[in-house]
């Protein structure tokens, strides 16, 4: 490949990763500081089963949500690099 | 078999496997030695990894914390905290330090900055969070020994000195990963065991994460009963008592976030597998254990004080007779952690909120987890297991400590900027000597803890989160920063934090010295001194930012090395 198409690469490679990250990034916000701290008391007037809804993000939900978000994350970067060709050689 | 000799088959059962293991996993190389060869399968680093981060205080007190001192909500701040970041820690730390795939976390801060300054600077930073954090799990040692064992403190820390410094010093990561997944399992038995046992009796869901949330027998939720109860007593609600402020929720909160993603014991776990994928992988499976434990703990911590209080108060305005109390509350009285003082002279325990009526004077944190077994009257087995448990938790975490500090002295300080022409058996056997040091020097902290050993939660996380995060964070998204600015960013962040801990706790945390009094009216904003590490890094981007801009940009190099280390692969122009 030419120099030039490897900075194209380079740069849509990051481009597109800090497009997920923001988005992932946004997601754990809302969910922890937000559902768990911030609106914790509007939430509260929702119940989840036993738990107060807040309450339950904030002991919880939050936790669930931090699993899923780093294995979205794992996945659509797996994703990316296979298609920008960027896959690491299995060792 | 009496309830001492079981623990004494089940901890010595534990302590041979660690010993097995030790001797199987020598490191032959200083690739060994620091990074377990780059060979860890992702999950089996993932397991290492929680039992690397899960600590005494994890173990022992975090369920105490949550249901006795922060009385319910306002506990959470420790359990989105010490979870949330690790999504940090997936999406902006760990890929990249990886794909960098050296050895230690101030080598990274060194080269980046292209300064012996900035590497020394960064050393420092993680020898005071580092060493702060060991002295609790030495501490951790030698309580469970004594409470458990009946040794006396010191023969409990060395016998926990000497398991450490056999699989540390001779398998280095290596030895310790291999230990940390062994560990792991022996610690996520012990603290569930007792909890699906305590959920079964009191809601009959053998799932404590669902049992928080069902009813008990007579048909109320167990939470709305635990709510009625304190309330009664003159507590506050335990599902919406705030921790101080919301903005003090909150920067708690975001502080033990960013302080987990700058903390370098946990970082250089992620040095250990084999690609930059494996190591976002095992970000997640890290947090997958870890979140067995930390969704546990909030079901242990209303389960065992709603237990507490029924035994003290069975029914409203009916108390318990002091002659009349069980065999495990006379126990730990002896041990000091509970206490009563019959101030009416009724013969009676009346506990509430009011300090002066109160009888239950004395009512540790560590009660909830240490005495749950028993109070639930589960086997003398289980009993034992918490004991392996909590050691398990605290020598795991402690031997990952100490390599982040024998490494940093070996490698960074001794090879890569004060000896340079060591060779590798040279500097593998400097590493060995280092880490030998560093056992020898926690044990003399564990067993002369200075005063400011009570501050370690603060200082550690208050430190990673205003010195070591930002510099990561920046040295990987942006080009620009210059070494000036790093180290001066990392130093007002380190600066900021730790004056505003001494202010209020005291210099050194020596009670007295505090200029402004260990008072809340005097909190900037009412943020905690424990939560200051948020602003800390703030002040950090600040400065690093401020002056980047005011200095020349780095040599090419460091920019192509931070071009290289944001794709996986090397993309060589063929």
């Amino acid at each position: 490949m030419q120099p030039e198409d490897l900075e194209a690469l380079r740069r849509t490679y990051w481009r597109e990763n800090r497009r997920w990250m923001l988005i992932l990034g946004t997601v754990w916000f809302l969910v922890s500081l937000g559902c768990g701290v911030l609106w914790v008391e509007p939430l509260n007037d929702f119940q989840l089963g036993g738990f107060k809804l807040g309450f339950w993000f904030a002991q919880q939900g939050a936790i669930y949500v931090f699993i899923i978000l780093i294995f979205v994350y794992a996945r659509l970067m797996a994703r990316l690099e296979q298609r920008l060709g960027l896959e690491e050689p299995g060792e | 078999m009496t309830l001492t000799e079981t623990t004494y088959w089940v901890v010595g059962a534990t302590f041979a496997v660690y010993i097995l293991i030790a001797i199987r996993s020598r490191a032959g190389t200083t690739q060994e030695f620091y990074v377990a060869g780059k060979g860890i399968h992702p999950v089996a680093n993932g397991m290492a990894t929680a039992a690397d981060w899960m600590s005494a205080a994890s173990f022992i007190s975090m369920a105490g914390l949550i249901g006795l001192s922060y009385n319910g909500y306002g506990g959470s701040v420790f359990l989105m905290g010490w979870t949330g970041g690790y999504v940090l820690l997936a999406m902006l730390i760990a890929p990249y330090l990886r794909k960098y795939g050296k050895f230690t976390v101030p080598e990274f801060i060194g080269d980046r900055y292209y300064s012996d300054t900035a590497r020394v600077v960064a050393v420092i930073c993680l020898i005071i969070c580092s060493v702060t954090y060991v002295i609790g799990q030495m501490k951790g040692i030698g309580v469970a020994f004594s409470r458990f064992l009946e040794t006396d403190y010191e023969t409990g820390l060395f016998s926990g000195m000497v398991i450490v410094f056999f699989y540390a010093v001779l398998g280095g990561m290596k030895g310790i990963t291999y230990t940390q997944i062994a560990q792991f399992c022996v610690l996520i038995f012990a603290y569930t065991v007792p909890a699906i046992f305590i959920s079964l009796q009191l809601t009959g869901q053998p799932i404590p994460q669902l049992g928080l949330g069902s009813t008990l027998a007579d048909g109320t939720y167990l939470l709305q009963k635990l709510d009625q109860t304190l309330l009664d007593l003159g507590f506050q609600e335990y599902t919406t008592s705030v921790r101080g402020s919301t903005l003090n929720m909150a920067a708690f909160t975001a502080s033990l976030m960013i302080g987990t993603a700058g903390l370098p014991h946990v970082i250089i776990r992620f040095f250990t597998v084999p690609t930059v994928s494996a190591a976002r992988t095992s970000a997640g499976w890290a947090l997958v254990f870890i979140a067995i434990l930390y969704t546990t703990a909030p079901a242990v911590a209303a389960m065992a004080r709603l237990n507490i209080m029924q035994t003290l108060q069975p029914e409203p305005n009916q108390h318990l007779a002091i002659e009349e109390r069980p065999e495990w509350f006379r126990n730990w009285e002896r041990t000091g952690l509970l206490g009563i003082d019959d101030k009416n002279g009724d013969g009676h325990i009346q506990y509430s909120a009011d300090p002066d009526t109160n009888e239950l004077v004395m009512l540790d944190n560590d009660i909830l987890v240490l005495a749950n077994p028993e109070i639930a009257q589960l086997p003398h087995w289980v009993i034992a297991l918490v004991a392996a448990g909590g050691l398990a938790a605290a020598l795991s975490t402690a031997a990952g400590l100490l390599l982040a500090i024998s490494s940093a002295i070996s490698h960074d300080l001794l090879k890569r900027t004060f000896m340079p022409h060591i060779s590798e058996r040279q500097e593998l056997m400097a590493s060995r000597v280092a880490m030998a040091g560093a056992v020898l020097g926690a044990g003399y902290l564990g067993l002369n803890p200075p005063g400011f050993a009570a501050g370690t939660v603060a200082l550690a996380f208050g430190l990673a989160a205003s010195s070591l995060f930002p510099a990561l964070f920046l040295g990987i998204f942006s080009k620009r920063v210059t070494r000036e600015g790093a180290i001066l960013g990392m130093l007002a962040g380190l600066g900021v934090t730790l004056a505003y801990v001494f202010q209020h706790k005291g210099i050194m945390f020596i009670p007295g010295t505090g200029f402004l009094g260990d008072m809340p009216p005097n909190w900037f904003l009412g943020i905690e001194p424990n939560a200051f590490g948020v602003v800390g890094a703030l002040v950090n981007f600040t400065v690093t930012l401020a002056v980047t801009y005011m200095t020349a940009p780095p040599p090419a190099a460091v920019q192509q090395l931070v071009e290289e280390i944001r794709v996986p692969v090397s993309l060589e122009p063929r």
